[in-house]
């Protein structure tokens, strides 16, 4: 019955995964689909770039998600989660991703989109998420990642930017979500990452966050996001891309790593879960495939730590003028 | 989404699923048409009300909500009962929302959002807060709105200090609060608040953190903290000059590009076809504001007026550990020269963290300019042959060994004696390895704050053993004990001129180079950099390395040997690029192209952290070659290599071999083959 005790053999089951995310898409209608109704769009971000790091994404139409995706479109220029919700910039993010993914980008108007992003950033180089002015580092990673993308980095204050993230830098390495927050594997990803994309990663006292991070992983191999929590596999993504772009990933044993994650597949139905033996979704099944991406697993692409798409969509961006 | 078992599901349980959706999908679409037709009368709200009961996560639905408060207050007289009764009413349905989510960050910033309109009292939001944290003393967003509540309300900072202290009490095994007092506790040493001097206040807190370590060793709360509280007896605010090259004292020798016949062993020989030479200075810390007003130079070498100072490696920042100038000098004008460099001259020098290098330090050397007898050649390095073995009365060491720290400093005393504790306290812990890993930094420490040359190095071998019991002891984190294993070998090696002499030997064929042999010794990281900016040819063959991090302070480096190491890509040796005198570089068999994962990939410039690529000829010529290879040709294009082996990794062939004569076009050995220039 359990499905962990065949995972002995350690085997990726791609194909599976496939399936599972393919038919996710279709099942609209349960509970646990219509709750997350507003999210959408990252869904979507999640389910596309596992397909293409699986080499599938040819398996589903082009043409009906770019339809769908320019429905979300609101007049700022800013993306909703969804068909009629209000623009927020996590989902404008995922909107660019996705057509990044399809090579389509050229079908925005990207002054609007890059304005909509850019008019977020406040005086103090922070960002919100939208018009009612949540701040969190996670918005200055996703204007910057964004921004990038769309190759309209000029059109904010980047100093300013960069000061801010650093004003969240912690005294264990660490980054949180405003300043003297504490340290969190997912807002140090966004942190490390915007200083990346930025060219700023000398702000980051790479021996001592690294040691941090390392310290995420327990004795079972998986990795927690801060201590004294439980392990889950989307760390696996924040931690793992982390230490790639500081170059400390040594610090962690990649094996034992690799083995938590492909414990957390469901063989039979596909998809994975956070922990060994929990329910499967399309969220933790992104992070679980883009973790072994960045651990080398065989048969699946590269993918950048920075900007979390597939390295040959990265590398036709932005070595093109 | 997290922690839900997974469990085929029972057809009943489907269909009760099915029956949930279809009516929340109802209330989604009604409540859709309300905010788009703007309707927020009490039904309408009360509506959004439901909603966000069964799912917090809707954020439109709290947007909504913005609006019809909006909507209300525009249209009610201004009396503040009524305006209560509207936000009382918005605090409540957080609250609700909370219950089913207290991770919902669109239920937290919506009471932030009504509080910004200056409701609810302290009292109501540290009861709320009371609430949160009994249920997980964890939660994030409750510390984060905390704060929030401390800024709006002026809680003063030593009030939220008992609070941390009360949560640890009650149970130490809690970071966040640990997190918290750090930053607390760190404000009010900055300000020097009444009662936190910290001569005082860190002895105590180190006692305070024995608590957590010493009941529960593997439990991390403690740990970091820990690590803060040793960074904080360590560290020197000011920041110091650590060492210089040419140092104070010394001798060197200064001609062109080609040989001196007769050339010293005793004294360092810098050969340039530029006429000019490096000034190396080396703080402890990265500063800002070196230039020619803040550093002067007091010498007869003529047209070093108004010398430009470049941070090292970081051209974008205005801050380094590292700067340096180039001081010219004229190879056909033979003489002696003395050299006083004064640093911090006038006020300017500046660390990142805002405090000033305060007490002007002087040094002097001496330059011997001599003429160039002949052309220079263009033989093959050897890293075998034509070796001499290091004069024991060479001139150059006296002056090698790091210039000490202030340790007249009148809170040393504090320190050496707080490290001095907790060895001791650390020295009783049972085998654990946050007991080992804390004793190893511990003496460490302790080593970096000895003076007495007696005393030097006398703890390195204790240290190495600690490690060497981790890498058994916690072997997922091998190579983090491996690296800090490699660190300690280093600052072994170089702690005394007695030991370095061991690795030292002179190049005969080129001037009697000072060479560093630190090949085969399990290396797997780069240290101590600092006291061996003297190196000219340094050999690293047969490690465990995997970066040149660290490298690019080494100015003098004109031959680098890293073959048969753990190099996986060019990017990183980007530091390379910033040793301007390197001529002689050996990365064969390396695992140069072996992997599709480049870990070195955004920290050095390139497109994808935003740096241009540059355009040259090669450039236009082949920009896909230039992309496929585009680590190589910024590393490679940047130097002026004259001789570079390749063989022995997967990037490797001809394609690549033909690239790299185009980028490099004065190379003339390559893998051992002469080649003929353009």
């Amino acid at each position: 019955m359990s499905s962990t005790s065949s995972s002995q053999m350690g085997q990726l089951v791609a194909d599976k995964h496939v399936r599972y995310i393919l038919m996710a898409e279709k099942k609209k209608e349960s509970f646990e689909s219509v709750v997350m109704d507003h999210l959408r769009m990252n869904g979507a971000y999640w389910g596309l770039t596992t397909l293409d790091l699986l080499d599938k994404l040819g398996c589903v139409s082009e043409d009906e998600v770019v339809s769908w995706l320019m429905t979300c479109q609101h007049e700022s220029g800013g993306f909703a989660g969804n068909t009629g919700h209000d623009p927020h910039i996590l989902y404008t993010l995922s909107a660019v991703q996705i057509l990044a993914l399809f090579d389509k980008i050229n079908i925005l108007d990207i002054g609007k989109v890059s304005s909509y992003v850019a008019k977020l950033q406040n005086e103090d180089g922070s960002f919100s998420g939208d018009m009612w002015g949540e701040i969190d580092t996670r918005f200055s990673y996703i204007a910057i990642c964004c921004l990038s993308i769309l190759k309209c980095l000029d059109k904010i204050n980047v100093k300013k930017a960069v000061r801010y993230i650093v004003s969240c830098k912690n005294l264990d390495g660490g980054f949180g979500c405003t300043p003297g927050a504490e340290s969190h594997a997912g807002q140090i990803f966004c942190c490390v990452g915007a200083l990346a994309i930025t060219g700023s990663l000398h702000h980051v006292d790479k021996d001592l966050l690294g040691w941090w991070l390392c310290e995420r992983q327990l004795k079972g191999g998986g990795l927690n996001g801060r201590p004294e929590k439980l392990p889950d596999v989307c760390y696996s993504w924040w931690v793992l891309s982390s230490l790639i772009m500081i170059d400390r990933v040594h610090w962690i044993d990649k094996a034992k790593l690799v083995k938590f994650i492909l414990d957390c597949q469901d063989l039979e139905n596909g998809g994975i879960s956070d922990r060994p033996d929990d329910a499967v979704d399309i969220f933790h099944t992104y992070f679980g495939v883009a973790g072994l991406s960045l651990l080398e697993y065989p048969g699946v692409k590269v993918i950048d730590p920075a900007y979390a798409l597939p390295v040959d969509v990265v590398n036709r961006i932005m070595f093109t003028k | 989404m997290h922690g839900r078992p997974r469990n085929a599901s029972k057809p009943e349980e489907e269909a009760a699923s099915a029956a949930k959706a279809v009516q929340l999908r109802s209330l989604q679409s009604q409540f859709m048409t309300n905010h788009h037709d703007k309707i927020y009368t009490n039904e309408a709200i009360e509506l959004s009300t439901k909603l966000l009961e069964i799912n917090p996560e809707a954020y439109t639905a709290w947007n909504y909500r913005k609006l019809a408060v909006e909507d209300r207050l525009a249209r009610i007289e201004p009396d503040p009962n009524l305006v209560s009764a509207i936000l009382d009413e918005e605090l409540r349905v957080v609250e609700s929302a909370l219950r089913q989510n207290f991770k919902s960050y669109g239920a937290w910033h919506h009471r932030k959002w009504v509080l910004s309109k200056g409701h609810s009292s302290v009292g109501n939001e540290l009861r709320l807060l009371e609430k949160f944290q009994k249920l997980d003393s964890r939660n994030f967003h409750a510390w984060n709105y905390r704060r929030f509540v401390v800024e709006l309300t002026n809680r003063s900072e030593q009030d939220e200090l008992q609070y941390t202290d009360d949560m640890i009490n009650n149970n130490f095994s809690n970071y966040s609060a640990w997190h918290n007092r750090s930053v607390l506790l760190s404000s009010l040493l900055a300000q020097n608040a009444d009662g936190f001097m910290p001569n005082i206040k860190i002895p105590e807190e180190y006692d305070f953190v024995h608590s957590a370590i010493f009941t529960e060793p593997d439990d991390q709360s403690g740990w970091f903290y820990h690590l803060w509280l040793l960074d904080q007896t360590l560290n020197v605010e000011t920041p110091l000059l650590t060492s210089s090259w040419p140092s104070h004292g010394s001798s060197i020798i200064l001609s062109g590009a080609g040989c001196l016949s007769g050339s010293s062993s005793m004294f360092t020989t810098f050969c340039s076809e530029s006429g000019s030479f490096p000034l190396i200075l080396y703080f402890d810390q990265a500063v800002g504001g070196v230039s020619s007003s803040t550093v002067t130079i007091d010498s007869e070498l003529k047209g070093n007026e108004g010398l430009v100072w470049e941070p090292i490696p970081n051209k974008n920042s205005q801050v380094s550990c590292v700067w340096v100038a180039r001081l010219k000098y004229v190879s056909s004008d033979p003489c002696e020269y003395k050299v006083k460099i004064r640093v911090g001259n006038s006020p300017g020098i500046v660390s990142s963290r805002g405090y000033n290098f305060n007490a002007p330090y002087e040094f002097v050397f001496t330059a011997h300019v001599h003429d160039t007898v002949e052309d220079s050649q263009e033989g093959i390095v050897s890293w075998t042959d034509g070796f001499d073995i290091w004069d024991a009365k060479s001139k150059d060491l006296n002056s090698l060994v790091t210039l000490d720290r202030l340790n007249a400093e009148m809170d040393f005393k504090w320190r050496q004696e707080a490290i001095d504790s907790e060895v001791e306290c650390f020295g009783i812990l049972p085998d654990s390895k946050i007991g080992k890993l804390t004793l190893a930094r511990l003496l460490m420490a302790r080593e970096a704050m000895v003076s007495d040359d007696a005393v030097k190095g006398v703890h390195y071998e204790e240290i190495l053993q600690l490690y060497n019991d981790l890498m058994a002891l916690d072997s997922s984190h091998y190579q983090y004990y491996k690296d800090e294993h490699s660190k300690a070998f280093l600052h072994k090696v170089t702690s005394s001129s007695e030991s370095l002499s061991r690795h030292l030997l002179r190049y005969r064929d080129m001037n009697n180079l000072v060479c560093l042999r630190l090949n085969n010794l399990s290396l797997s990281r780069i240290a101590s950099v600092e006291k061996l900016l003297f190196v000219q040819m340094l050999d690293l063959s047969h490690n465990e390395l995997h970066s040149t991090e660290g490298l690019e302070a080494m100015q003098l480096l004109s031959c680098l040997n890293l073959s048969h190491n753990r190099i996986r890509s060019f990017s990183a040796l980007d530091s390379l690029r910033h040793v301007k005198q390197l001529k002689v570089l050996d990365v064969s068999h390396n695992h140069i192209g072996k992997h599709s994962v480049d870990t070195t990939r955004y920290l050095c410039s390139s497109p994808l952290s935003n740096s241009e690529l540059g355009q040259d000829d090669v450039g236009k010529q082949n920009p896909g070659l230039v992309t496929k290879y585009w680590d190589a040709y910024c590393v490679l294009r940047d130097l002026n290599l004259k001789q570079l082996d390749i063989a022995g990794n997967e990037i490797a062939g001809e394609e690549f071999s033909s690239f790299v004569l185009q980028v490099v076009p004065k190379l003339v050995w390559l893998d051992g083959q002469k080649k003929l220039g353009n």
